[in-house]
């Protein structure tokens, strides 16, 4: 007896073979489910059924991929290439059984999920609102398709579109699987069955790819092919820090002559990745994302009416993210005027996200304008996004705490103003949270839940769940100046920007910083985000904090060169592209340059955590990675910081701090760490 | 009142809004029918103190909704978010469908079917369709049927001009089938036997924009919700309002319907225009329950019927019957609404109520009604300054009057339209605040 898989054989003689992972949620395929599927399929190869059909249990989708948990802390390469050639043997038999076999396919269908389906000589998957959806994430998390799914999707799909797939962990909804072959059919949920028996019993031709595909699997021109492949990849993944996709393409161009020789590379290639510092971090800023998704869970909290207030960018964004995630949402400014932008913000958003006539109307029938505020009174929670101004948000404050209901969250988007000054004027000051969004909304997966030494903890939690709700990543900060992100990130876009004064030219300080693993370089990111903006941040993070806010700042704001939205800023831009001047060749940068930036980024993060501003090192580096796009195969700085060894990395702190002054001045937190 | 035609429980209207009657550009508005009805509903709806699923039901009156809005009334509750438990139907009584929907709401909650409806009217004349005529369709349908090429060749070979010539279902909805007459001529027929002369009409139109003009000045018209369209364009007022509008410039109009010689002008007719309103009626319990503060009661209401070439009297039908019924007379009533169709028709129907041989002849009164004083009359405008989106002025005129009865502590209207076919609808009104 299974406690996974359970077999049954249908009146056509047909065999289905459920998967229902006892104490998950979802369906992985763990080293014990794996086991027990290989004594599954002895019995049911020796019992001949017409087909065999697997079918999930689980409502959410039919497998979520290989169990990721086993992944962690994998050192041992020879160990781990063992382990995928079972697997490899396992998903071999499946594809040589003697009867017709099917994959069912409903909901997710990712990795090693997609990989079992592969193995199957047929897929139908569910056509659906976009519920459904096949991908390959396994680049993602610093490795490639490694039980079989790297030869089987190029044998199905032909090596151009299956390795576009696996290069881009593309999620596929079950029609766009169908349009490239990679399902044979797609079926709305009432005939899925039916539509698998009649597959199983008609028994056509499974898909082959086109002629067009097929001769790329020949050399020269896979060698043509695969250097085209890596010419693309190099422009948006640097080789060093992401190796996956690169050795995937390698795998291919050497192997893809070859089943059998590319099978043993897989198993190789996969085993090498897996076990590297690189996929071990990014398996762990995996597993930081699911830790911040618990946080959200638990609440006795579903929201269903969000009011925000303040239709500016950042409201109106909010406003609109929150309708697209399926809350109705009412939208209130001083005047209705004010809203016209956020109401044509939204309509761009829900067309390019939902796509689907109906979906994009529902949605914009849910984003509510309401300059008259109406919507606080039936709101289940409320947030304030209007200007950074005190005595403005206590009068809105008190004015919402009178109307809202008494179990409404009242949350405030403050990225300056302490809670505690705003909460004054509330009968109940425990209410009032932060949720601070990050720009753009629709982009920015993280959200500080903000709370004062008031904050009730109820408040904080349900603030998390509301977070959750819209498919947001909630990280619990306390409420000191900049919280976690914007503290960390200021000092180290301040060191740019002295740099930029000390003479260094920006491209050169923005190619550090890329280098160094960086999603954009601190002189672009400051003008983009605006410089005015940055000055605005940095001087209220100086009041408290040891920072001085460089002179040129001001001066571009004097001078109304405040970045992209301007034309100017510390690039010149034309029709929103900066003109970047390459450096000359025989230009050379200070030894120190990425060490200044990162190490004031670093020291912040140490004093942050001394400080308390996050529980742990590990929220830390959650916080850091997902809300300012610091390197994640570094797996964030406190990890990068243990990586490279605690006391090395003070004592390089150390040298700066002798070189360039009190703004390297090592944080006493140092100390703890070692 | 027991001579009610509302025989039963008390009729609350409780609430209601409106969008911007926006007039038709010649080509399909930023807003469907439903989409109206929509941004007009939503505000409505979010500041009561329950949720949408709380209705009974929701009425909905339309002429001629779109080709994605089959019942619309269900399409706007379902998009309203009254979830999927709320009923709703569609309503059509030509130009007073949305009178008739205040109406079919009342009788459900006088009869105590319902306690909570809402009732409405939308209409986007803009997007009213253009047909193909049958010869097309006919020829449409050989085609699919043609199966090789030169049996196409002879379809083809049959195409002529008159295939191509398309039908504009606005104008033929705007003229009556039964007396082959333009709504335009009937009121030109009424303007001839009352003797309104062209200078009368065109004064009334001036009027009727001045008194708009300076109604949106003072903020009176505070039921009408902002609305966006999908561009992020806002709409806060109505948009035909001519604040420039003079005698003068109005007489340089030709005539439209009676080329050469006659006297009702694009200027002095209500314009083609798209808009959706909206009233929240209840019963004395929701009212209790939800502790509504309602603007007034329905106290009775009247259709009547007479010559669809007269169709523009129907008013003084319907208002004629509703007084004698609750007893009262004409200076019972402290504000009227009469729609307006065209300038020809109101003055009309005034000139009609205080003719004694009408009276006598077509309502078999002994004696005439005093006459309406124009000041108490439309006084913030009507159709001709704000437009008439057939399927939604019954319920503004019904809303608007109100609004004008708390703006002035006064007690009793009667709100009227005149219907394309020949008929007349009337309510009578109480303020209760």
């Amino acid at each position: 007896m299974s406690k996974h898989w359970s077999y049954k054989l249908d009146d056509n003689g047909i065999g289905w073979l459920h998967f229902d992972h006892l104490d998950s949620s979802n369906n992985v395929l763990s080293n014990e489910a794996l086991e027990e599927l290989g004594n599954e399929i002895n019995e049911i190869e020796k019992s001949v059924p017409r087909g065999l059909i697997f079918i999930s249990d689980k409502k959410g989708g039919f497998i979520a991929g290989a169990d990721v948990k086993g992944f962690v802390g994998r050192s041992d390469a020879n160990e781990t290439e063992e382990y995928i050639k079972g697997v490899h043997t396992l998903f071999q038999r499946i594809e040589d059984l003697p009867f017709p076999t099917l994959a069912l396919i409903h909901g997710h269908c990712l990795g090693g999920g997609l990989e079992l389906a592969l193995a199957c000589r047929y897929r139908i998957a569910r056509d659906d609102d976009g519920t459904t959806r096949l991908s390959f994430p396994e680049v993602r998390l610093g490795i490639f398709p490694g039980f079989g799914g790297s030869v089987r999707s190029i044998e199905l799909l032909g090596p151009m579109v299956a390795m576009q797939n696996m290069l881009s962990s593309r999620a596929l909804t079950g029609r766009a699987a169908k349009k490239i072959g990679l399902v044979d059919q797609i079926a709305p949920e009432r005939q899925l069955k039916q539509a698998a028996v009649d597959l199983i019993t008609r028994q056509p031709a499974p898909h082959t790819p086109t002629f067009g595909q097929r001769i790329f699997k020949i050399n020269p021109l896979r060698s043509l092919l695969a250097q085209q492949m890596e010419k693309e990849t190099a422009k948006r993944v640097n080789r060093e820090h992401y190796p996956a996709p690169f050795k995937l393409i390698e795998h291919w161009k050497q192997h893809g002559g070859s089943k059998s020789a590319m099978y043993k590379s897989e198993a190789h290639g996969v085993a090498e990745l897996l076990t590297s510092s690189t996929a071990q971090n990014l398996i762990r800023v995996f597993f930081l994302q699911e830790r911040m998704k618990s946080l959200g869970k638990g609440a006795d909290f579903t929201p269903r009416h969000v009011h925000v207030i303040g239709g500016g960018a950042m409201g109106g964004d909010i406003a609109a993210w929150c309708a697209l995630r399926g809350l109705r949402v009412t939208l209130q400014d001083r005047e209705a005027q004010y809203l016209s932008n956020a109401m044509q913000r939204a309509y761009k958003l829900f067309s390019k996200k939902l796509k689907r006539p109906h979906l994009i109307q529902a949605a914009s029938d849910r984003l509510i304008p309401d300059h008259k505020g109406e919507g606080v009174e039936k709101a289940d929670i409320i947030i304030e996004a209007i200007f950074e101004n005190v005595e403005a948000k206590q009068t809105l404050f008190k004015d919402i705490e009178a109307r809202a209901k008494p179990d409404a969250v009242l949350a405030s988007n403050t990225s300056s103003i302490p809670l505690e000054q705003i909460a004054t004027v509330l009968k109940k000051p425990e209410r009032l949270v932060g949720i601070h969004f990050f720009n753009p909304v629709a982009k920015m997966q993280l959200i500080e839940i903000v709370t004062s030494s008031q904050t009730s903890p109820d408040e904080a939690h349900r603030a998390a769940a509301f977070a959750l709700a819209i498919n947001r990543l909630p990280l619990p900060v306390t409420s000191s100046p900049g919280f976690l992100v914007n503290r960390i990130l200021m000092p180290y876009l301040l060191e740019a920007v002295v740099l930029l004064e000390e003479g260094v030219p920006a491209a050169a300080i923005d190619q550090a910083a890329l280098r160094f693993g960086m999603p954009m370089g601190p002189i672009t990111l400051a003008d983009s985000v605006g410089i005015d903006i940055c000055l605005s941040v940095a001087q209220k993070l100086s009041e408290t904090m040891d920072v001085t806010v460089p002179a040129i700042l001001l001066k571009k704001v004097d001078d109304k060169n405040l970045g992209i939205k301007t034309g100017r800023g510390f690039y010149r831009y034309q029709k929103g592209k900066a003109v970047k001047e390459s450096l000359p060749d025989s230009y050379k940068s200070p030894d120190d340059l990425t060490d200044r930036m990162i190490f004031r980024l670093l020291n912040e993060a140490v004093a942050c955590l001394r400080e308390g501003v996050v529980e742990d090192a590990d929220l830390l580096d959650a916080g850091v990675i997902f809300g300012t796009g610091f390197a994640p195969f570094r797996g964030g700085p406190m990890q990068y910081i243990r990586d490279s060894g605690t006391t090395q990395m003070k004592q390089r702190l150390e040298r700066l701090n002798s070189a360039h002054g009190v703004r390297f001045k090592v944080d006493p937190g140092w100390d703890d760490l070692e | 009142m027991s001579k009610s035609n509302l025989k039963g429980r008390v009729v609350y209207l409780v609430d209601g809004s409106r969008t911007p009657f926006l007039k038709a550009q010649g080509k399909p508005g930023p807003f469907r029918a439903s989409d109206l009805a929509i941004a007009a509903g939503r505000p409505l709806l979010i500041r009561q103190p329950f949720e949408p699923d709380a209705l009974d039901e929701v009425i909905l009156g339309c002429v001629s909704s779109g080709p994605d809005e089959a019942n619309i009334a269900r399409i706007a509750a379902l998009r309203l978010g009254c979830g999927y438990k709320v009923p709703a139907w569609t309503v059509h009584r030509n130009c007073a469908s949305g009178m008739q929907s205040v109406d079919s709401a009342a009788l459900n909650i006088a009869t105590g079917r319902s306690d909570l409806v809402l009732a409405g009217g939308t209409e986007a004349m803009s997007h009213h369709p253009v047909l193909l005529n049958d010869t097309m369709i006919t020829w449409l349908g050989d085609w699919s049927r043609a199966k090789n090429l030169s049996q196409r060749a002879s379809q083809l070979a049959k195409l002529r001009p008159g295939h191509f010539k398309i039908i504009i279902a606005l104008l033929r909805g705007l003229s009556d089938p039964i007396v082959g007459l333009s709504m335009g001529q009937t009121a030109e027929i009424i303007a001839h036997r009352f003797d309104i002369s062209r200078e009368m009409m065109d004064q009334f139109a001036v009027n009727s924009h001045q008194r708009l003009g300076s109604a949106i000045e003072e903020g009176w018209l505070d039921e009408v919700e902002a609305i966006f369209d999908n561009k992020g364009k806002l709409y806060e007022q109505d948009d035909g309002l001519r604040t420039d509008s003079s005698i003068e410039k109005l007489a340089k109009l030709r005539p439209v319907f009676d080329r050469p010689t006659g006297k009702v002008t694009a200027g002095n007719s209500a314009q083609v225009t798209d808009g959706a309103a909206w009233l929240l009626l209840a019963s004395a319990s929701m009212v209790k329950k939800y502790k509504l503060q309602p603007l007034g009661r329905l106290i009775d209401s009247q259709w009547s019927a007479l010559d669809p070439s007269q169709m523009g009297l129907g008013p003084v039908h319907a208002m004629s019957d509703l007084l004698q019924r609750n007893e009262m007379v004409t200076e019972d009533i402290d504000y009227w609404e009469i729609n307006e169709a065209f300038a020809a028709q109101v003055l009309a129907c005034q000139a009609a109520w205080q003719d004694k041989d009408y009276c006598r002849e077509a309502l078999g009164l002994e004696k005439a009604y005093s006459p309406i004083p124009s000041e108490i009359l439309n006084v913030d405008g009507g159709g001709i300054s704000l437009g008439h989106p057939v399927g939604a002025s019954g319920t503004r005129i019904l809303l608007h009057l109100l609004k004008t009865l708390q703006r002035n502590n006064k007690k009793y209207g009667v709100a009227s339209l005149c219907i394309g076919g020949g008929q007349g609808g009337a309510m009578l009104l109480e303020n209760l605040s």
